[in-house]
C-alpha cells in the first residue's frame, strides 16, 4: 500500500486549517458592496397571512429593500420541489402542497419565511425585520402525524386531504398475513422512531451575488451538493440559467444530510441580490437551525414478526407513520419509503416481508434525510423486535440472529435490495469476542454489588448506501441520476488535481482521494490537490450524501486514473522505447520491467506538455474525466454490542462499554474510518439517550430550540469506543468500498435500548431514554407526565 | 442584541449614580445570564452599568469559621479558595460544578444570587448555610432575600455586596444535572451545626429554591441518609416541565439529599 496508499492510516490534510481556525467557510466571504439580510419568519405554527405592512421598516436606518412573496411570484420564482415521486398503493401520485421560498398566504410551521430584509449591518436588517407588521388570522395547529391522520384535524394543505402524502406499500401483504396466522410465535411492538435536529456545527448561510454587467449569478452556500443546488436553481426556480449561475460551496461545517437541501434562504439570497442591487449574505443564527433546518425521523410504527417452532423468522409485518411537517422538502418523500423498508430484511433470511407507510403533514419544519435517513429507523425495529423476541422465545439474543443469518450471496431479499457480499457471523464472533459478552453475567453481579443495574444489548445492522444506481433509482420515482464525476489533471510538473462531484464537510476527501493517486502512481500526496464545491471547477457532480463518496466518488476517480496511468505508459514506453505493455509504475518512476530503465514520473508528464517527443498521434497533456454510475448499492453491516449501566435511584444511564465490529469492505484510511464511526455512534447514541425534538401540541412552537432545552451528546456522556472492523468486498465497485458515514448512528440505537431494556428488566421504553423516564418506567409512574412528548404519548396509548 | 450603553463603576456609589442617571439601566456583574439574553433580544437594557472593577466588591475573608464573600468574587476563584475549603468544602466545590470554564471565570456569585435563576446552585447553600447576603443599603437573611423565582428581596438600585456564613460542623452538596442545560435539575445543600440541621433545596422548587423542613428535622436528630427514607416531598410543589415530571423531580430531591448527607459523613 505505500506510506500513503490504500490503507494508509494518514493524518488529514484538511485538519490543519480547520483546527487553526484557517477554514474558509461562506460566511468568512467578503465581497464588495456586501449587505446583509435577516428573515421575517412566522411566530405562528399555522395562520393566514392578512397584511404585510414595510411601510414603517422601509424607512428604518440602512435599510436597502424588503421583498416578500409577492414580489417573488412577479419574478416568477418557483415553489420548492420534492426531487422524488411516491405512488400511493392505489397508484395515485402523492399529494404535494405548495412550498413557496417566501409564504404569501399561510404559514405552516413557526419559522416559515415570509419576507427579507437586506440593509446595511446585520443588526439593522434585524431592527427593521421587527418593523415588518404582519396580520394573521391563526390556525388550528397539528404537530404530530397520528392526530393530523384523525377525522377533523385541521387541514394543512388543500391538496392533500386529511394531511395525508401518500399511503405506499412495499412486499407481499397476503404472504406476511399467512406467515403470521401460522406461525408458532408471534412478537409484536410499537415503536417510536424519536424526531432529532441535525445541529451541524456550521449554521446554514448564503451569499448571493448578482453582476449586472456579465448578467451572472455567484452563490456561496453550505451545500454538500452544489451542482445539484445549480440545477434545481436554474431548471426549477427560476432564479438564473445554468450558464449563467456559479454555485459555490467552500468548507462547509458538517451537514448529516441537512445541507443537502436547497432551502428557501438561498434562492431568496440569490434572487434578492439582482433585485436590490446590491450582494446579499444571510448567516443563521442556531436557533434559526433548530426552527428551519429540517429534521429527522419521526415515526411512530406497529410491528409483527413471526416466527416457526425452529426459531427462524416467517414474516414480518410494519404500518408505519411519518411526519414530513409542514412541506416536502427535496428528499423526504425517499426516506420513509424506498431508503427504510427496502432495508427491513436486515441481516436475516426472511421469506415474507410487508410495510405500510403513510406519510403526513403537520405543521413542524420538513423533516428529510439525516446520517443514516431511513436506515436507522428500519434497523431499530429489526434489532428491537429482534431482541425482544429472543427474550420472548427463550434463546439467546445471538443464538436467534444466527438461526436467521443470511449466509449465501448473492442475496435477494423481498424488498428490492439484492445484497452483494457480507459475513455476518464474522461481525457477530468479533464484537462478542472484544465485548467478552460471555463474561457479562459477573460483571452485572458485580455491578449489582455497588447498586446498579448492569445490562447489554446488541444490534445486528445492514444498510444500504454508496447512493445509488441511476437507473434503479430512476425507476422507483428519482428525479435525478445519482452516478458520480471526477477529472484527473496531471501537470507538467507531474503534480495531480482531483476534480470531484464529490464535496467534502468533514469527510476528509482532500486526504482519502490523494491516497488513491499515491497509490497509483507513487505520487506523494502532497503533490496531489483535491478540487470539490465549485461548479465553475468541476462541470457536474451529485455531492456527498448516503455514504457514497467512497464507493461512487472514488470509483469515478479510480476510472479517470485508469485512462491518465493508460496515456502515461504510452508516453513513458515511447520515451523508452520500450513495449508498453513492460512499463511498470513504481514509487514515482515509469520502469521498462526487468531493465534498469525508467523515466520519474514527473518527467513523463513534462514530456505530456512540451509534446515534443509525444507517439505519433498522441495529443498533448495529460487530463482525463470520467463518470461513474454504480451497478447496486453497497451493503456495509456489522454488531454492535453496548453495555450499561442504570442508577436505580435516579434513572440514569452509564455507558460502560460499547463494542462496534463493522464491515466496510476495502477502507481507504482507517483513522479517517474510525472517526467516521466514532461520530456515528455519538449521534446514535445521541438518539437513544438525549436528543429529541418536541414540539407543542396546542401551539406549534418548538420547545427544544436551543441547546438549554435540546440535549446534544457532550463527551462525558460517551465511553471510549472499541472499534474494529472485519472485511468482505463489495463486488460492486473496483475499490470494493462499501462506505462507513452513517454505519455508527444507524446501527447504535437498538443497541443501546436493547442494553438499557435489559438492565431494567422492562421493555417498554421509548427514546431518548432520559433519565426521568427510566426512572418512571422503573417505578411504574405515569410513563413521562409533563416531560412526555407527543410522541411518547402515542407510545403510551397504543401500549394501553 | 439591542444597542446599549456600557458604564464601568469605580465604586458603588459611583455604580448606583450610574445606574440612577440611566434611562432603563441594569447592573452588570459576570453577565452570564444578562448578556446571552441581551444578545437573544429578550432583555434591552439602555445602560449597563458594570461592577466587576469595584475593588471592594471583590475580596474574602476567612476569620475562624466566619466566612465573607465579595459579591463580584467569580464562581473560579471561590472553587479554588483554600481558605474556604478547609472550613467549608462543600461550598468551593459547589462553586466548580457551576456552567463551564468559561462561565466560572466570568460568573460571580453576586450576579447570580441576584438574578435567583431557580436551578442555580448558589441559593440552595446560602439557605442552608443560614448566610446573611449584604447590600450597599442593609443587610439580608437568605431565608427572606430568595423570593420566588427569578425574584428577590433586592430594590431596583440596591447592589449585593457580599455574603458571608458561617462554617458549619459538616456540609455536603449533591445535584443531579439537567441532561441538556447542565444547571441542576435537583440540588441539595445539607448543612449541620451542633444539632441543627439545616437543608436547602435547589432547581426543584416551583416557586424556586427552599429549605426542606422535613428532612432538617429528621436529619437534626439522625444526621444519616437513612433518616431521610420514609420523607417524601409533596410533589404538588415540585417544577414540571419538558425534562422532568414534579414526581421525578421530587424523588431526585430526596437521593440527592441522601448522597449530601452521606457526602458530609
Amino acid at each position: 500500500m505505500g506510506m500513503e496508499g490504500i490503507g494508509a492510516r494518514v493524518a488529514r490534510k484538511e485538519d490543519k486549517r480547520f483546527i487553526t481556525g484557517k477554514g474558509k467557510y461562506t460566511d468568512d466571504m467578503v465581497v464588495p458592496g456586501m449587505r446583509h439580510a435577516h428573515f421575517v419568519r412566522s411566530p405562528h405554527a399555522h395562520a393566514k397571512i392578512l397584511s404585510i405592512d414595510t411601510t414603517a421598516a422601509e424607512k428604518m436606518p440602512g435599510v436597502i429593500g424588503i421583498l416578500n412573496g409577492a414580489q417573488l411570484a412577479e419574478d416568477a420564482i418557483g415553489n420548492i420541489i420534492c426531487g422524488w415521486m411516491i405512488h400511493s398503493k392505489d397508484g395515485s401520485p402523492m399529494n404535494m402542497g405548495v412550498w413557496r421560498p417566501l409564504a404569501q398566504d399561510t404559514v405552516r410551521y413557526v419559522g416559515d419565511a415570509i419576507a427579507i430584509v437586506v440593509a446595511d449591518t446585520k443588526a439593522q436588517a434585524r431592527d427593521a425585520a421587527e418593523a415588518v407588521l404582519i396580520e394573521y388570522e391563526t390556525l388550528p395547529v397539528v404537530t404530530s402525524a397520528v392526530e393530523a391522520l384523525k377525522e377533523g384535524a385541521p387541514q394543512i394543505h388543500e391538496n392533500a386531504p386529511g394531511n395525508l402524502i401518500y399511503d405506499w406499500e412495499i412486499g407481499d401483504s397476503a404472504a406476511t398475513d399467512a406467515a403470521i396466522a401460522s406461525a408458532a410465535h408471534v412478537t409484536e411492538m410499537k415503536i417510536i422512531n424519536n424526531r432529532l435536529v441535525p445541529n451541524p456545527m456550521e449554521p446554514r448561510a448564503a451569499l448571493g451575488v448578482y453582476d449586472e454587467g456579465e448578467d451572472h449569478y455567484t452563490l456561496w452556500t453550505t451545500s454538500q451538493n452544489p451542482h445539484v443546488a445549480r440545477l434545481v436553481l436554474s431548471a426549477f426556480y427560476n432564479v438564473a440559467p445554468e450558464n449563467k449561475l456559479r454555485v459555490i460551496a467552500p468548507d462547509v461545517g458538517g451537514g448529516f444530510g441537512s445541507k443537502i437541501y436547497i432551502y428557501p434562504e438561498e434562492i431568496v439570497c440569490l434572487w434578492a441580490s439582482k433585485r436590490t442591487g446590491v450582494p446579499v449574505k444571510w448567516n443563521c443564527d442556531r436557533t434559526e437551525a433548530f426552527l428551519t433546518d429540517a429534521h429527522g425521523r419521526d415515526h411512530v410504527s406497529t410491528i409483527k414478526m413471526a416466527f416457526d417452532a425452529n426459531n427462524r423468522i416467517t414474516g414480518f409485518k410494519v404500518d408505519t407513520i411519518a411526519n414530513l411537517g409542514g412541506y416536502m422538502s427535496l428528499f423526504s418523500s425517499s426516506v420513509p419509503t424506498y431508503l427504510y423498508a427496502t432495508l427491513l430484511s436486515g441481516q436475516y433470511n426472511i421469506p415474507a416481508i410487508h410495510a405500510n407507510v403513510r406519510t403526513v403533514y403537520t405543521n413542524t419544519v420538513p423533516v428529510d434525510a439525516y446520517r443514516g435517513a431511513g436506515r436507522p429507523e428500519a434497523t431499530y425495529l429489526l434489532e428491537r423486535v429482534m431482541e425482544t423476541a429472543a427474550r420472548e422465545l427463550g434463546v439467546t439474543p445471538a443464538e436467534l440472529r444466527r438461526t436467521n443469518f443470511i449466509r449465501e450471496f448473492p442475496h435477494q431479499t423481498p424488498v428490492i435490495m439484492c445484497y452483494d457480499a457480507g459475513d455476518y457471523e464474522a461481525s457477530l464472533s468479533a464484537a462478542m469476542k472484544a465485548s467478552d459478552y460471555d463474561g457479562f453475567p459477573a460483571r452485572k453481579a458485580e455491578a449489582k454489588s455497588r447498586g446498579k443495574l448492569r445490562g447489554i444489548g446488541m444490534s445486528c445492522y445492514i444498510e444500504a448506501c454508496g447512493i445509488a444506481p441511476s437507473a434503479a433509482v430512476g425507476s422507483l420515482g428519482a428525479g435525478v441520476g445519482l452516478w458520480e464525476s471526477a477529472e484527473v489533471r496531471v501537470n507538467a510538473v507531474g503534480t495531480v488535481e482531483i476534480l470531484t462531484g464529490s464535496h467534502s464537510h468533514g469527510q476528509g476527501h482532500e486526504t482519502t482521494f490523494a491516497q488513491l493517486v499515491a497509490e497509483r502512481f507513487g505520487v506523494g500526496i502532497d503533490s496531489v490537490s483535491v478540487v470539490h464545491g465549485d461548479t465553475d471547477k468541476v462541470q457536474m457532480g451529485m455531492g456527498t450524501y448516503g455514504s457514497r463518496s467512497g464507493a461512487v466518488g472514488m470509483s469515478a476517480v479510480v476510472k479517470a486514473l485508469d485512462k491518465v496511468e493508460a496515456k502515461a505508459r504510452k508516453i513513458a514506453a515511447h520515451l523508452m522505447e520500450a513495449d508498453e505493455s513492460d512499463i511498470v509504475i513504481e514509487n514515482g518512476e515509469l520502469k521498462v520491467a526487468g531493465t534498469d530503465k525508467s523515466v520519474p514520473w514527473f518527467q513523463m508528464a513534462l514530456a505530456a506538455y512540451t509534446a515534443h517527443n509525444l507517439p505519433e498521434g498522441m495529443e498533448p497533456g495529460l487530463k482525463e474525466g470520467a463518470f461513474y454510475d454504480p451497478s447496486n448499492f453497497t451493503f456495509p453491516a456489522g454488531c454492535y454490542i453496548c453495555e450499561v449501566e442504570v442508577d436505580p435511584d435516579t434513572g440514569k444511564t452509564e455507558i460502560v462499554q460499547f463494542v462496534a465490529a463493522d464491515d466496510f469492505g476495502k477502507i481507504i484510511n482507517p483513522m479517517i474510518v474510525e472517526g467516521q464511526v466514532h461520530g456515528g455512534l455519538a449521534q446514535g447514541i445521541g438518539q437513544a439517550l438525549l436528543e429529541g425534538a418536541h414540539y407543542d401540541p396546542e401551539s406549534g412552537q418548538l420547545l427544544t430550540a436551543s441547546y438549554m432545552d435540546y440535549t446534544m451528546p457532550r463527551a462525558d456522556d460517551l465511553p471510549s469506543f472499541q472499534v474494529s472492523t472485519t472485511e468482505t468486498a463489495c463486488p460492486s465497485n473496483p475499490l470494493g468500498i462499501k462506505g462507513c458515514g452513517e454505519a455508527g448512528a444507524i446501527g447504535s440505537p437498538p443497541a443501546l435500548i436493547n442494553a438499557i431494556t435489559d438492565a431494567i428488566g422492562n421493555n417498554d421504553l421509548t427514546m431518548p431514554a432520559t433519565p426521568g423516564k427510566v426512572w418512571a418506567i422503573m417505578h411504574g409512574r405515569d410513563g413521562h407526565g409533563a416531560a412526555a412528548t407527543q410522541l411518547d404519548r402515542h407510545y403510551n396509548e397504543r401500549t394501553a | 442584541m439591542y444597542e446599549t450603553t456600557y458604564h464601568r463603576a469605580s465604586d458603588v456609589d459611583d455604580a448606583v449614580a450610574k445606574l440612577g442617571s440611566a434611562d432603563d439601566g441594569k447592573y452588570l456583574a459576570g453577565g452570564m445570564t444578562l448578556l446571552p439574553t441581551m444578545k437573544q433580544r429578550l432583555a434591552a437594557p439602555t445602560a449597563l452599568v458594570d461592577l466587576t472593577h469595584i475593588a471592594d466588591l471583590k475580596a474574602v475573608s476567612v476569620e475562624g469559621k466566619s466566612v465573607r464573600i465579595g459579591a463580584m468574587v467569580t464562581h473560579y476563584e471561590i472553587s479554588q479558595n483554600s481558605a474556604i475549603k478547609s472550613v467549608c468544602p462543600a461550598f468551593p466545590m459547589l462553586a466548580g460544578w457551576i456552567g463551564d470554564p468559561a462561565v466560572r471565570y466570568r460568573g460571580t456569585i453576586g450576579g447570580s444570587i441576584a438574578n435567583n435563576d431557580p436551578a442555580a446552585d448558589y441559593p440552595a447553600a446560602l439557605l442552608a448555610l443560614d448566610a446573611t447576603i449584604h447590600t450597599n443599603q442593609r443587610e439580608i437573611k437568605a431565608d427572606e432575600f430568595f423570593t420566588g423565582l427569578f425574584e428577590t428581596a433586592l430594590e431596583d438600585s440596591e447592589i449585593v455586596t457580599a455574603v458571608s456564613f458561617t462554617a458549619p460542623d459538616a456540609c455536603g452538596y449533591e445535584k443531579f444535572r439537567n441532561p441538556a442545560s447542565r444547571y441542576a435539575m435537583a440540588g441539595v445543600f445539607v448543612a449541620k451545626t451542633g444539632g441543627t440541621v439545616r437543608v436547602g433545596v435547589t432547581g426543584a422548587g416551583s416557586d424556586g429554591a427552599f429549605r426542606w423542613s422535613d428532612a432538617e428535622s429528621a436529619l437534626g436528630s439522625n444526621f444519616t441518609a437513612a433518616a431521610l427514607d420514609s420523607l417524601s416531598l409533596n410533589e404538588g410543589d415540585m417544577l414540571s416541565d419538558i425534562h422532568a415530571t414534579s414526581a421525578y423531580r421530587a424523588n431526585l430531591v430526596k437521593v440527592m439529599a441522601k448522597r449530601a448527607v452521606a457526602a458530609a459523613g
